[in-house]
């Protein structure tokens, strides 16, 4: 840009007028809000190629491959029928238990996986952070993202038992509320995201906190609508669950798609707050630690 | 044309020292009610000057003071410095890894930092796959690697490997890698440390070559750092001493490495420790004395002969012990390395002698590092730079009287005659 669009630009005075024009400035400032979007954008190559990377890294020399997703959802399905269906008795809200524990496990593992594993970012990479300058937060999104993929599969493995059942029992009704599904999805990433930075930031300097997040994590599946349904839980128990902002979705995706369980826009909304919140506080406090994180690990 | 690019203003990097415990909790509180009443950071003042041989007092180091310098477009900026001088400390924060503490650095164009050959570099992947795994990391886009591909691999001379997983490489083929994307990268500045240190003889040169290439071509600007004095004189054209933590001298680069080399010898012909409990050493051995000795009045020169004397005190009754001595030239070549006999020693004050004969040494400064070897193998006590010394030239008959070449300077039976 000449020196006289500049001026007319920005109207500037003829003595700032010699101001150089500088691409980086580091500086010990700390600004609390600074999300660097431009730069999340221009690395957005890096990002798929992590994705990629985890993707194809994961499942190299198996034989079943991507195939290993499904195991899991249905080994969990199978127990929690056993368990919780038949042993303990709860009910499943009148549909079948196969596909009203499988929607609450896919939902949840979803949370939990994105959760797991950006809460360890800074320790898992401090070796290339610490060598090379690059948009952190593109490492916890490749998670979130190559955790999609890994959801997208189980999520089909649900869909596949739901077209089975919705044919066979009359309870199974999938609603328009299905379209919700794009954004239920955003809120569990958005979540996990979140959370997961802030726990990440706040383990660098006393990592205490990971202790308690792998048991933590258990613990809360059970203040989830996971193993039950909303409607069988105790009003004196009730505002225990539903202050868990993953209660609403996870009984909104099973409402939606089978027809049991009980939806809310008021809850729905309150997790769409709490999702912005813990999104836009973990990315304050991850960015605050990335400044100086290598002086600490 | 020459501008800056560059710009570097009173950089200042504080550490704190020890282990994370509660004691840094106590001063996170402390800090953070200091804020909150609206005063200064009550740590910021206390650090001090970062001399790694001495203890300090405060748990607060600063590991760059001060530091301002500009760089020209174009410049081929060496750093020079022995270790913790806070050259990598600067580098660490011109490549944004880490922020300064107080003080400022602008730039112009785009950065790229090699402060390690082959970050993220995936042992499963391939080279392929490597070469765009890492230049998105460096910053580029994908179709930037994918114009570069074919230039990268020619460059590092993987062509045949490019599809096999890189866990099968050869370090050296890493290395080469590695340094291909970066240079490859076309950033506007290229910060180096150290990394040609790992690579051929032949690999070095093509990489000093090709840094030269870049700067002189395109007018691309580079900061170098190494310890090895003979790349830093054929890359760059000036150079900084860095030294505790602030810049020592600035200038062109030979005067700087002579500033170096000047700066690091202080002859030291003796040290001695009577209380063994304050001695350098550990549970198994300490150092008593290390001592140079010659017979004349006058300073050691190449005609002398002179002999290094160790006592130390072995804590391990039965231990098989044996020293290695190795002598260092200023400039950090390793003129030689001898070795004593593995003795079997009981708890007792052991001594060593070293006779090094007249006519072995040229003229020039020179340090030892003394090793203390278990079982021959193990080292258990290391001593660098234990003694610092010069050994100066003697009276020369004939007529050449310039810097006498070579690092030894031995007395061969050496002759002519006429043939009979």
């Amino acid at each position: 840009m000449s020196q006289t669009t500049l001026l007319q630009r920005k109207n500037v005075s003829p003595i700032s007028q010699k101001k150089e024009k500088w691409d980086i400035e580091i500086s010990s400032e700390k600004k609390l809000i600074d999300f660097k979007f431009k730069e999340l954008w221009h690395y957005r190559d890096l990002l798929m190629l992590l994705v990629w990377r985890d993707y194809t890294h994961v499942y190299k020399q198996t034989i079943l491959g991507p195939l290993w997703y499904l195991v899991q959802p249905i080994l969990m399905t199978l127990a929690f029928s056993v368990v919780f269906g038949n042993i303990a008795g709860i009910s499943t809200d009148g549909i079948p238990q196969t596909l009203f524990y499988m929607a609450g496990i896919t939902c949840w593992y979803y949370f939990a996986d994105c959760l797991n594993k950006t809460s360890t970012t800074f320790k898992d990479n401090q070796q290339i952070f610490g060598k090379v300058y690059f948009t952190r937060l593109i490492v916890p999104l490749s998670i979130v993202i190559s955790n999609l993929i890994k959801f997208g599969v189980q999520f089909l493995l649900f869909l596949c038992f739901l077209v089975w059942f919705a044919q066979t029992n009359k309870a199974v009704q999938p609603n328009a509320y299905v379209l919700l599904f794009p954004f239920l999805v955003v809120l569990i990433g958005g979540l996990g995201l979140g959370f997961g930075l802030f726990i990440t930031s706040l383990t660098v300097k006393y990592r205490d906190l990971i202790f308690l997040l792998q048991f933590g994590i258990q613990l809360a599946m059970y203040a989830t609508p996971v193993v039950y349904p909303l409607s069988t839980v105790a009003p004196k128990y009730r505002w225990l669950i539903d202050i868990n902002p993953m209660t609403p979705i996870v009984e909104a995706f099973r409402y939606a798609f089978t027809g049991a369980g009980i939806f809310s826009w008021g809850h729905l909304l309150y997790s769409f707050l709490f999702m912005a919140f813990i999104l836009a506080a973990g990315m304050i406090i991850f960015n605050r630690t990335e400044r100086n994180f290598m002086d600490t690990v | 044309m020459s501008s800056k690019v560059i710009a570097v203003e009173n950089l200042s990097k504080r550490y704190r020292l020890g282990l994370m415990g509660l004691g840094s909790l106590r001063h996170d509180v402390n800090r953070v009610w200091h804020r909150v009443r609206g005063k200064a950071d009550p740590y910021a003042k206390i650090g001090e000057v970062n001399d790694r041989a001495q203890a300090g007092t405060s748990d607060y180091v600063w590991a760059l003071r001060d530091v301002s310098f500009n760089v020209q477009k174009g410049e081929i900026l060496g750093i020079i410095g022995k270790n913790g001088a806070g050259k990598s400390t600067l580098l660490k924060i011109l490549s944004k890894i880490t922020q300064p503490s107080e003080g400022s650095v602008k730039m112009k164009g785009r950065i790229a930092s090699l402060l390690e050959v082959g970050t993220g570099f995936h042992p499963e992947l391939t080279g392929r796959d490597n070469i765009y795994l890492n230049g998105t990391i460096l910053g580029m886009s994908r179709r930037e690697v994918s114009r570069k591909l074919e230039e990268i691999v020619e460059f590092a001379g993987v062509a045949k490997y490019i599809d096999t997983p890189v866990k099968r490489y050869s370090s050296g083929m890493i290395v080469r890698l590695g340094f291909a994307v970066a240079a490859h990268l076309d950033p506007e500045i290229l910060i180096v440390d150290e990394v040609l240190a790992v690579g051929d003889a032949a690999f070095q040169k093509r990489a000093i070559g090709k840094m030269k290439d870049v700067t002189k071509k395109d007018g691309r600007t580079v900061l170098f750092v190494s310890h090895n004095m003979q790349s830093v004189r054929t890359l760059c054209n000036r150079a900084l001493l860095m030294h505790n933590g602030g810049i020592a001298f600035d200038g062109g680069v030979n005067e700087t490495i002579h500033q170096y080399i000047a700066k690091a010898f202080k002859p030291h012909h003796t040290c001695f420790f009577s209380q063994k409990e304050s001695a350098p050493g550990n549970n198994m051995i300490r150092l008593r004395r290390a001592e140079l000795l010659h017979a004349e009045d006058q300073p050691l020169n190449v005609t002398m002969t002179f002999k290094f004397i160790f006592e130390f005190w072995n804590e391990i009754p039965g231990v098989d012990i044996n020293l290695s001595l190795s002598l260092f030239s200023i400039r950090g070549e390793c003129i030689f390395n001898v070795v004593t006999p593995s003795r079997s020693l009981q708890k007792e004050l052991v001594s060593s002698i070293c006779i090094v004969p007249a006519n072995l040494l040229n003229d020039g400064e020179y340090t030892i590092k003394l090793l203390f070897v278990k079982d021959t193998t193990q080292v258990i006590f290391a001593m660098e730079d234990l003694l610092t010394f010069k050994v100066a030239d003697a009276g020369r008959t004939g007529f050449w009287h310039g810097k006498w070449n070579g690092a030894v300077r031995p007395k061969l039976d050496f002759d002519l005659a006429p043939t009979t």
